[in-house]
């Protein structure tokens, strides 16, 4: 049996156990805490302190596993153990709360630096009135030209589809430039 | 969203064409008008971004992501106005044209002062810039408060806008920001190493520091070297890559050389068609579902 892994990061309530969620043939397996600060609590009640865990099966010899990061900066240490090995990664954004672009752009160069894996950025709630739109993300995040902004809702599940279809995409594109 | 949505004390921008989607606002506790300036130049953005501070209104208007208006709380920002505070018009002058003028448009009150020979068109642009500037640099200091973006909101057409590259401005908000913390985050690892952007390095006023930092900028150089062969802090070269990154003029990049996993290494399989036909695998499947 053969496993390859998937990271799904980006800053806390960005959408990451959702976006797991949503594909994952299991139910997510969620270490989901209580939220102790008040300032957090506002904006959802429980939160991942350790990963999420999702997986679909592609044959009997093929598992792709999802894990998601916790995204409390002070859960950091985990991000690296998780980013070991992985095929790629996705860094999760709210496009609704330009509050986080920063952490997002902080995680961002942090899971680089890890491993030059392929990424795509999802720019997640693009179904909300106050979303920002996907070039001013892209600014606000300081992301290049080539790098891959995806719009991105999370309880969706063509659109989460879409997004790990264009990672495995890059991952390909990789590949056959000699990577 | 129109004109008549503004405060009536401020209601001066015109919003003509406005197509109804706005998105761009937020907090300045979390996003920083460095950081906003930084987008408008990016992006080349143009309209009118509108910050409520602690205790005023202001209203900085762009083209193709160039300054080209600002005006802060109730403040007169009339170009007889700024030419007196400048020293270009005496009080007299200034107190004739109030009563005298006070119908007229700062184009046309431009163009006379211009023929009279008390000022030149470059007194007149170069004393709005000041001002302009003036206001931008007001706001570096507001924390508090929250903005939004007005797309193609330009400014009143009776004032005079100017067309002002961001770059300096952004730079010099940039040395503000002191606080480690915030820097961390924003270059959470100094072994990354630097590149140019496509920006030309033109008509940017960089200080000696700064000047020392890119001249090393090479994928080569890590963060780190850089800073050591400048006898740097950590903090100093963070604030300096900072200003650089906000700017447009350099981007993080991995050290050209540094010893990168290849990706073949994490996926499992014999050999690269092997491999191949394993991600096509997850493909399919996931096209599946």
């Amino acid at each position: 049996m053969q496993t390859v892994k998937m990271v799904v990061t980006g800053p806390f309530s960005a959408g990451k156990t959702q976006f797991i969620q949503s594909v994952s043939e299991i139910d997510v397996v969620a270490t989901e805490r209580k939220i102790s600060s008040e300032e957090e609590r506002t904006v959802k009640s429980a939160t991942t302190v350790a990963m999420d865990f999702g997986r679909i099966t592609v044959d009997e010899d093929l598992v792709l596993y999802l894990f998601g990061t916790p995204g409390q900066k002070r859960f950091d240490f985990m991000w690296e153990i998780l980013s070991e090995g992985m095929l790629g990664f996705i860094v999760m954004v709210d496009s609704t709360r330009p509050e986080t672009f920063r952490e997002a752009r902080s995680i961002l160069e942090t899971f680089r630096a890890y491993a030059p894996t392929p990424f795509v950025v999802a720019a997640n709630k693009q179904d909300m009135e106050d979303a920002w739109e996907l070039e001013d993300v892209r600014h606000a995040l300081r992301l290049d030209a080539a790098v891959k902004l995806l719009p991105c809702v999370a309880t969706e599940r063509d659109s989460v589809k879409t997004v790990l279809l264009e990672l495995l995409y890059s991952i390909l594109k990789e590949m056959d430039e000699g990577r | 969203m129109g004109a008549a949505f503004l405060p009536p004390a401020l209601g001066l921008l015109q919003c003509p064409g406005y197509r109804g989607h706005m998105a761009l606002r937020g907090n300045l506790r979390d996003f920083t008008i460095t950081q906003l300036l930084n987008l408008i130049n990016l992006a080349g953005k143009t309209g009118t971004l509108i910050l409520d501070g602690p205790s005023e209104q202001a209203q900085v208007a762009f083209r193709s992501g160039k300054l080209a208006y600002a005006r802060l709380g109730k403040e007169d920002g009339s170009l007889a106005s700024i030419l007196h505070k400048a020293n270009k018009i005496n009080a007299n002058q200034y107190r004739a044209i109030v009563e005298r003028a006070g119908q007229m448009t700062d184009k046309e009150l431009g163009l006379l002062l211009i023929n009279a020979g008390y000022v030149t068109q470059e007194d007149i642009l170069l004393n709005l810039q000041e001002y302009f500037t003036g206001i931008v640099r007001k706001l570096f200091t507001w924390v508090e408060g929250v903005f939004r973006f007005e797309n193609d909101m330009l400014p009143p057409d009776e004032r005079i806008s100017v067309k002002l590259d961001l770059e300096n401005i952004i730079i010099e908000g940039s040395r503000q920001l002191r606080e480690l913390e915030q820097l961390q985050d924003e270059i959470p690892s100094l072994d990354m190493a630097l590149k140019f952007t496509d920006r030309p390095l033109t008509n940017v006023n960089l200080s000696v520091e700064e000047w020392k930092v890119v001249k090393f900028v090479d994928p080569k150089n890590t963060m780190r070297q850089i800073a050591s062969t400048n006898k740097l802090s950590e903090l100093e070269i963070r604030r300096i890559v900072y200003g650089l990154l906000q700017a447009g003029l350099v981007e993080m990049v991995r050290p050209a050389g540094a010893a990168a996993p290849p990706l073949t290494k994490q996926i499992p399989g014999q050999d690269k068609q092997e491999q191949k036909t394993l991600i096509n695998k997850l493909i399919g499947r996931i096209r599946t579902l």
